[in-house]
């Protein structure tokens, strides 16, 4: 069924990376020196790449569109990062991690891109902690872990809530390294516009100076995006503002296939809206699913405080329907048990689309160990909620304070109010086994390709992912590439290539400017985005989809008639930025409502409700649709799709079962 | 649910480039909600000003989480407002009242040099760190993590300093526009760790050169950085690293 080919080694799976490392041809140090690299995207993906290869001779020109590499959204992860190490001792391995990510993806990811990822985890804690990442550690001097979602072992390593900081700024700081030594170029406030391509192969891009406006043609052998996922899409998500797709989306104009877009990650904890000015929203790491429990009243538009409301008439849902996992089920599940208790009438909050994650059980029992420690076994319930709110502020002190500045409400008193909201999208550019796009010499990095997640992604593994491809896979892939690209000379960049691409590029800029119409640029990003929530969101279904794309479509011919872009091209302009990329999500949303249609089944973050089981769980269909839809873009916004089969030889396909 | 009836004046800088002279600009805000966030009042503005055919406010912001460290506004004569241990993305409308007169400038500093309205460059904060912020250690050739065994108040202590989002408050409120809490932060960290001390001297004697050499001013311990800094950055950072630079030039065999 395949009709592409995904270049996996053959061979046992466990050895399947081993083999290939030791036999992927070299390029040797000289040539290295020659050899140029562009990356796009300064993230965990893209910093650690280009140090990386940096340290190993390659001459590396980094993008990022922000004012500093550091600022990467990467930045903003916070509950942890994923290594098979079993320091606790609970019986993880390399195949158990494989295993868990495999069918938390709900068999929809590649087998052997995924066991590669868990064989390289371990690796990833021992070089963070060698470039001095401060992660959490024991009184004994040794590393902590704790339980996310979807697993039955600790393997989650952190540094309190700020994980994601933690770990970029060990990667900006391997990469400012490089920089200080001319080793790599750093271009800040630069966006990537398109990609060059000459004789096929990718050979370079057009990039747009943000702050004079001037457009500039670089030169690479081979060009690497780590520019992130496209949660932006929907308008309101937990990405930063200036999270887009356009990198990406031009490569994909460029001919290479744009993977599985419909698998997006609805996160089950996060504040909910508060009004239509909200212009993001704001996660509440799943680690705080360790401690706190997730509950609804039992009786419909209950309107009593949260503290008025007796045990005995809270139900604690996720416990209920999934005792095996209880609080702890995969993002996907856990997003959906929430809407379905709000759509059932059982919300709280002034807009009733809120669930309660309650700390007050756990808070008391830490207090209760802690009294114990200090030599009193029968403490009162003031002393246990006295020193179990000392040891949840340790744990996840500056969740709680950004919970209290957003909301005004203390949760340490009154229990979190939470909603899913947009966080992750498991799909993007297709790449094959060496991380390579459709593209000759385009590669794909991190949340912006497709490979590891399948169809739902399990918590603490993006940051896992994005530091794999980095430091560990793409550095030994590209050299499988770069070897037979030695004798090519660097390109002059008054070749045609770069001449036509900076012409497409450009036009489009100038284009924006004069329609001169009269609707903001977040006018039809906001309007965009509630249509891709309401019938491409949590659940899809095939009126709704249909609808969608029309509605979208008319939405894009609306937009290239009646945007206002102010200002001009050659300056600072932030409408002319965004204008650019809403362009692309536009384009891009019709895709995934495309996508979402093809699949006639539900699996993962894709819930169609026409496929669901009696209990309302996803119902996938194997037979039809083991495979990876990878979308070939047509003259005039047309898509034609190709199929990657997934085999699975190692592991059972099962029903995920977390009762 | 998200009409508030908070009626604001505004006075925001305003000027279009580098070159340019710039000024502050009264507008007129009606119907805030005090659930906004700062930012989101910001977006409100932008969307009157481009709806009236003006040129929308230019600040710099991204994740708006308080955590990537872009936004960078001037408050009422404070960084990133009137709240404590806040970033600006995180300030939300119920800090102020009904009628109230708001004053927004960019950062102040010669080192961080306006690029446009609310936004500067804040590039020198990057060649500090790349002249020596990092432990020189290259892919792929780490020992196994648990081998290095830190006590928990060491890693604790190391994590405190790390915490800097290198938003660049401590300069703008700084008399002396001194960068020396931000430079500070990330020599402790790694002063703190073992896997930071071959490089200790080596490290503090470069990044503060590089410091000089960007034209950030002196420290003369007025502690404004640390009562601005949205994440608690403490002063003995600073102290640390005066002891270790002072130690350097005695202890160390290489001079930078």
């Amino acid at each position: 069924m395949s009709d592409i080919n995904s270049n996996i080694p053959e061979g046992e799976l466990t050895s399947k990376w081993t083999k290939y490392k030791s036999s992927v041809p070299l390029v040797n140090p000289s040539n290295k020196r020659t050899i140029e690299v562009i990356i796009v995207g300064s993230g965990l993906a893209g910093a650690s790449a280009a140090a990386t290869l940096a340290e190993m001779g390659y001459k590396v020109k980094c993008f990022c569109f922000q004012d500093s590499p550091r600022r990467a959204h990467s930045i903003a992860a916070q509950g942890g990062i994923n290594a098979a190490k079993n320091y606790q001792n609970d019986g993880d391995s390399t195949y158990r991690l494989f295993y868990d990510t495999i069918k938390g993806g709900d068999y929809r990811a590649r087998e052997a891109n995924v066991h590669r990822l868990a064989e390289v985890s371990a690796n990833i804690i021992d070089q963070c902690v060698a470039q001095g990442v401060p992660l959490a550690r024991e009184y004994g001097g040794l590393l902590d872990n704790r339980s996310f979602g979807g697993t039955q072992v600790q393997r989650t390593f952190y540094a309190a809530g700020q994980t994601g900081q933690q770990l970029l700024l060990g990667a900006y700081s391997a990469l400012e390294r490089q920089i200080g030594m001319g080793k790599v170029e750093m271009y800040t406030r630069h966006e990537m516009l398109e990609v060059v391509k000459i004789d096929g192969k990718a050979r370079g891009i057009i990039a747009r100076n943000l702050i004079t406006g001037e457009i500039e043609r670089h030169f690479g052998h081979a060009v690497v995006l780590g520019t992130g996922g496209y949660g932006n899409v929907f308008y309101l998500s937990t990405n930063a503002m200036g999270s887009n797709v356009t990198a990406a989306w031009k490569a994909h104009k460029q001919g290479a296939y744009f993977a599985n877009p419909c698998y997006t990650q609805i996160h089950p904890t996060c504040i909910p809206v508060s009004g239509d000015h909200q212009s993001k929203l704001t996660l509440m790491s799943e680690s705080l699913r360790n401690d706190g429990r997730i509950w609804v009243p039992k009786k419909k538009d209950d309107n009593r405080k949260a503290s008025d409301i007796p045990e005995d008439e809270r139900d604690y849902y996720l416990e209920r329907r999934y005792p095996a996992f209880g609080n702890l089920v995969p993002r996907d599940v856990a997003s959906r048990a929430a809407k379905e208790r709000c759509d059932a009438g059982y919300g709280v909050g002034a807009s009733k689309l809120a669930v309660y994650l309650d700390f007050k059980a756990n808070t008391e029992r830490y207090g209760k160990i802690e009294a114990s420690k200090a030599g009193n076994h029968n403490p009162d319930k003031e002393t246990c909620m006295r020193l179990g709110t000392a040891v949840i502020k340790e744990k996840y002190g500056n969740l709680f304070d950004m919970y209290a500045q957003i909301t005004g409400e203390n949760p340490y008193e009154t229990p979190m109010r939470i909603y899913p909201a947009v966080h992750y999208t498991m799909g993007g550019l297709w790449v094959d086994y060496n991380l390579m796009t459709s593209v000759p010499g385009l590669y794909c990095t991190g949340e912006a390709n497709f490979s590891d997640h399948g169809a739902n992604r399990l918590g603490a593994s993006a940051l896992m992912q994005g530091l794999a491809d980095g430091y560990f896979v793409l550095p030994y892939t590209i050299g499988s590439y770069l070897s037979k690209e030695i004798s090519v000379k660097a390109i002059p960049t008054d070749h045609p290539a770069f001449a036509e691409a900076e012409e497409r590029a450009v036009g489009i800029l100038n284009t924006l400017i004069n329609i001169k119409g009269t609707k903001s640029v977040d006018h039809f990003h906001k309007r965009l985005g509630h249509i891709m929530w309401e019938k491409c969101g949590m659940a899809r279904n095939e009126k709704g989809l249909n609808e969608a794309i029309q509605e979208i479509r008319a939405l894009r011919a609306e937009f290239w008639s009646d945007v206002r872009v102010p200002g001009t091209a050659d300056e600072l302009n932030t409408e002319l930025e965004k204008a650019g990329r809403v362009a692309d999500f536009i384009e891009l949303g019709e895709l995934m409502c495309i996508d979402a249609l093809n699949r006639n089944e539900s699996c993962g973050g894709h819930f169609r409700e026409e496929y669901q089981t009696e209990e309302g769980e996803a119902l996938r269909d194997d037979e039809n649709y083991a495979y990876v839809a990878a979308w070939e873009f047509k003259e005039g916004v047309n898509f034609e799709l190709h199929k990657e089969e997934l085999k699975f030889e190692n592991i059972k396909v099962a029903q995920r079962s977390y009762k | 649910m998200s009409t508030g009836n908070m009626n604001l004046t505004l006075k925001v800088w305003r000027q279009k480039n580098n070159n340019a002279k710039g000024a502050l600009v009264d507008y007129k805000l009606a119907d805030i909600s005090p659930d906004m966030s700062f930012l989101e009042m910001f977006d409100v503005l932008n969307e009157q000003l481009i709806n009236k055919g003006d040129e929308p406010v230019v600040f710099d912001h991204d994740c708006r989480e308080g955590i990537c460290g872009m936004c960078s506004m001037f408050i009422n004569g404070r960084p990133h407002g009137p709240k404590d241990l806040v970033t600006t993305c995180q300030l939300h409308m119920r800090s102020f009242k009904d009628g109230d007169t708001i004053v927004v400038e960019p950062w102040r500093a010669a080192a961080f040099p306006v690029v446009k309205d609310l936004t500067v460059d804040r590039s020198a904060f990057d060649r500090v760190i790349a002249a020596g912020g990092f432990i020189s250690v290259n892919t792929g050739n780490a020992q196994d993590a648990n081998n290095l065994p830190i006590p928990k108040m060491q890693a604790d202590a190391a994590f405190e300093a790390a915490a800097c989002i290198g938003c660049g408050a401590c300069v703008a409120t700084c008399k002396n526009a001194s960068a020396m809490l931000f430079v500070s932060a990330k020599i402790s960290q790694l002063a703190l760790l073992p896997q930071g001390q071959p490089e200790r001297y080596r490290r503090v004697q470069s990044m503060v050169a590089q410091m000089d050499a960007e034209g950030f001013g002196n420290c003369t311990n007025t502690g404004a950085c640390e009562a601005e800094c949205p994440k608690g950055i403490s002063l003995e950072n600073i102290a640390r690293m005066n002891r270790d630079f002072a130690s350097a030039k005695f202890i160390s065999e290489e001079t930078v």
